[in-house]
């Protein structure tokens, strides 16, 4: 079934006209995602690889409905953007773009809770449902799409985008395929953290086990331990979290959003000692990640 | 950035706070100006864009003018937790009636704005507060709009304020609110906020920090305050590490750099971020022993990725190279191949023998992969995983 993005998602791409996103779109209709009109306020009128582009988001649904934003534009205009989109209705942006204030991107949720639309990103490359959709540019072209990525019961989401593609390839490699991968961002602030797409997986027929892929910094793998702790989930969760060796290097900054561990809080150790408190399988190795995963498909009940 | 405690004054004077008398002092002979200006007794507290000045010594009470120029003069030109002392405060000392803590901050798990407020100002604020059980009010705060002036007096009742004291807290809250939104900070933090004898609130001390992705538009720090923009860095770079941020600032195309120094002998060209950390993390596994941590990525020009290679051998410790990156979408392998293979020559070695393993795998690999053959380096494809490639690269280190 996949999450948020599947063979029926209609897709614009707002920012189009910009040489990534063109690529992008190009890229995403190959790979058989519904780019079905882009924008980019003055290019009205034009079209990228056969997609309309319009001034407006409204004028685009109006000619076009759709389900879903991916947003390729600027940081200075990036809140602009994703209001547009959120005020004309749509439930699921992807913000693709880094580097957002963060009074723009608390801004942008704040909206979006109201308006009960759902955000990933910012900083993300996207989302990928093997063989049926992609929205953002993870994964590349198409033919690269094909080699990292196929379709099957794990869903994955990680903090890094370059690693939800290694995730999947490793997967792909072992003849493991993927349900959705959500690379859910960078940044201390995002739409959606694993916790809030738990939820979604678990509703997911196809989905049958979950990887994470961690990093040294903020909560999201103790919150995700919680609500694993707490709420018991059907699915079993794998996880690999990098940066063993940051907790060595206390107020050395690292990574996205130059994160700095500070003793134990956000620290590599305390996550993973989180995790495996809430019975989730943490690969020491990162191609641990494969034996791990057999064990979870092989132990959920059909 | 975090600014300085002298810069982060001067800006909220300008927006309507209260602070104290006060004179900067950079070199010995603006020491007698100060002592003109600043009445005694006075604090004299090192400038430096970090924490726990008290606790270093770095902020230090003094009664009378000798005390004042020999502290100063001691405290200029030293470095506290490795940053050089460039400048010195000397403010005039308070006649404290309370003392308070106001922050604003971000709270990723919520996603919101925060506004903290406790009765418990001053120094180790949260072990103080459970001390005298003084609570630490927070309440979500909405970065569309102001605070309300019912919102700032509800947080001030919270903390057992009454009256005019009531009022002026309230105020110093919205104006803090104000100012956090205006600067685009991602923390304002007035500790301690005095409420002097005198009745009035006077910010003691203050924690700025500006978002750096918001500095595009906040240059009126340059340009009317005169706040040069700092680079953010946890610790002073080493000479290698500068090098590399200088490579990496050569062109905006991509990144290559974000180089961290490490004393082993063989160097990282890893990348991206995610997978720098777990390439790392895979080397150490397998008991490799880094030169260097380093984050490749967004597709870096061949200039910046040979400029980083040449860098990294120009260490007499570097004996060889590996290169492991997730399988890449947006960086394409030809030019990262081309990158090093440039890299090395120039450094007047041999691809072959340097090289302990090129695992990028991803688009233009099949390119990529001709690029090295050229020079008989052998490409390690996606049907090996990173910590695979990591053991390869120790061993080849090894032989």
């Amino acid at each position: 079934m996949a999450i948020l993005v599947d063979e029926g998602t209609r897709i614009i791409i707002q920012g189009i006209t910009g040489r990534e996103a063109a690529a992008a779109a190009r890229d995403s209709l190959e790979y058989g995602a519904r780019v079905v009109a882009g924008v980019t306020p003055g290019k009205g009128g034009t079209e990228v690889y056969g997609v309309p582009v319009f001034d407006a988001v409204r004028a685009a649904l109006a000619a076009h409905p759709a389900d879903a934003a991916v947003i390729a534009v600027p940081a200075p205009a990036a809140r602009e953007a994703a209001l547009e989109a959120l005020e004309n209705g749509l439930p699921l942006v992807v913000l693709l773009t880094e580097r957002i204030p963060r009074r723009d991107v608390v801004a942008i949720l704040a909206r979006a809770r109201e308006l009960d639309a759902r955000v990933v990103g910012p900083n993300c490359l996207g989302i990928i449902s093997p063989g049926r959709s992609r929205a953002g540019i993870v994964g590349g072209r198409a033919a690269d799409i094909g080699k990292a990525y196929r379709r099957g019961p794990v869903g994955v989401m990680s903090r890094s985008g370059g690693m939800t593609t290694e995730i999947a390839n490793l997967l792909t490699q072992h003849g493991i395929g993927q349900s959705t991968c959500v690379s859910v961002g960078g940044d201390p602030i995002i739409g959606s953290t694993f916790v809030d797409l738990m939820p979604l997986f678990e509703q997911d027929q196809e989905t049958r086990a979950v990887v994470i892929f961690g990093e040294p910094g903020g909560g999201a793998e103790e919150a995700l331990a919680d609500y694993i702790a707490t709420r018991r989930p059907r699915l079993p969760v794998v996880a690999y979290i990098a940066g063993r060796f940051a907790d060595e290097m206390p107020g050395v900054r690292f990574g996205h959003a130059g994160t700095i561990v500070e003793g134990e809080r956000g620290s590599t150790r305390g996550k993973i000692a989180a995790l495996r408190q809430a019975g989730v399988l943490v690969a020491e190795d990162f191609s641990d990640i494969v034996p791990l995963a057999r064990r979870c498909l092989g132990a959920v009940d059909p | 950035m975090r600014l300085l405690e002298h810069e982060a004054k001067q800006i909220l004077r300008a927006r309507g706070f209260e602070i104290p008398r006060g004179a900067l002092v950079r070199t010995a002979d603006e020491i007698d100006y100060a002592l003109a200006t600043v009445p005694l007794p006075a604090m004299v507290k090192a400038q430096v864009p970090v924490g726990g000045r008290g606790k270093a010594g770095a902020v230090v009470q003094v009664a009378d003018s000798t005390a004042a120029r020999e502290t100063i003069a001691r405290l200029l030109g030293s470095s506290v937790r490795g940053y050089p002392v460039e400048g010195v405060l000397l403010e005039a000392s308070l006649g404290v009636q309370r003392e308070f803590y106001v922050g604003f901050t971000y709270d990723p798990g919520g996603k919101m704005a925060l506004l903290l407020a406790s009765a418990a100002g001053g120094v180790d604020v949260e072990a103080r507060a459970q001390a005298v059980d003084e609570r630490m009010v927070q309440r979500a705060a909405d970065v569309r709009r102001e605070l309300y002036g019912f919102e700032g007096r509800e947080v001030a009742a919270g903390l057992g304020l009454e009256g005019r004291d009531l009022l002026g807290f309230a105020s110093t809250l919205q104006r803090g609110w104000d100012s956090f939104l205006a600067l685009d900070c991602t923390l304002l933090e007035i500790n301690p906020l005095v409420l002097t004898a005198e009745g009035r609130f006077v910010v003691a001390d203050v924690h700025l920090e500006v978002d750096d992705d918001a500095l595009f538009r906040q240059d009126r720090l340059e340009k009317s305050y005169g706040i040069p923009r700092r680079e953010a860095s946890g610790r002073f770079p080493t000479a290698l590490e500068r090098q590399a941020a200088e490579i990496d600032a050569l062109d905006h195309r991509g990144v290559a750099g974000r180089v961290i120094e490490f004393d082993g002998d063989l160097g990282l060209l890893i990348g991206g971020g995610g997978a720098s950390l777990t390439a790392f993390d895979a080397i150490r596994r397998h008991g490799g022993r880094p030169a260097n941590y380093s984050e490749v990525g967004g597709n870096p020009s061949v200039r910046k990725v040979a400029a980083l290679t040449r860098l990294l051998l120009s260490q007499p410790r570097v004996a060889r190279l590996a290169v492991i990156m997730n399988v890449v979408s947006n960086t394409r392998v030809d030019l990262v191949a081309r990158g090093v293979i440039t890299g090395i020559l120039e450094a007047g070695r041999d691809p072959a023998a340097t090289l302990a393993v090129f695992r990028v795998p991803g688009s233009w690999e099949e390119e990529g992969i001709k690029v090295l053959r050229r020079y008989g380096v052998r490409f390690s494809d996606r049907r090996v995983s990173i910590d695979e490639a990591a053991r390869l690269a120790v061993a080849a280190s090894r032989a």
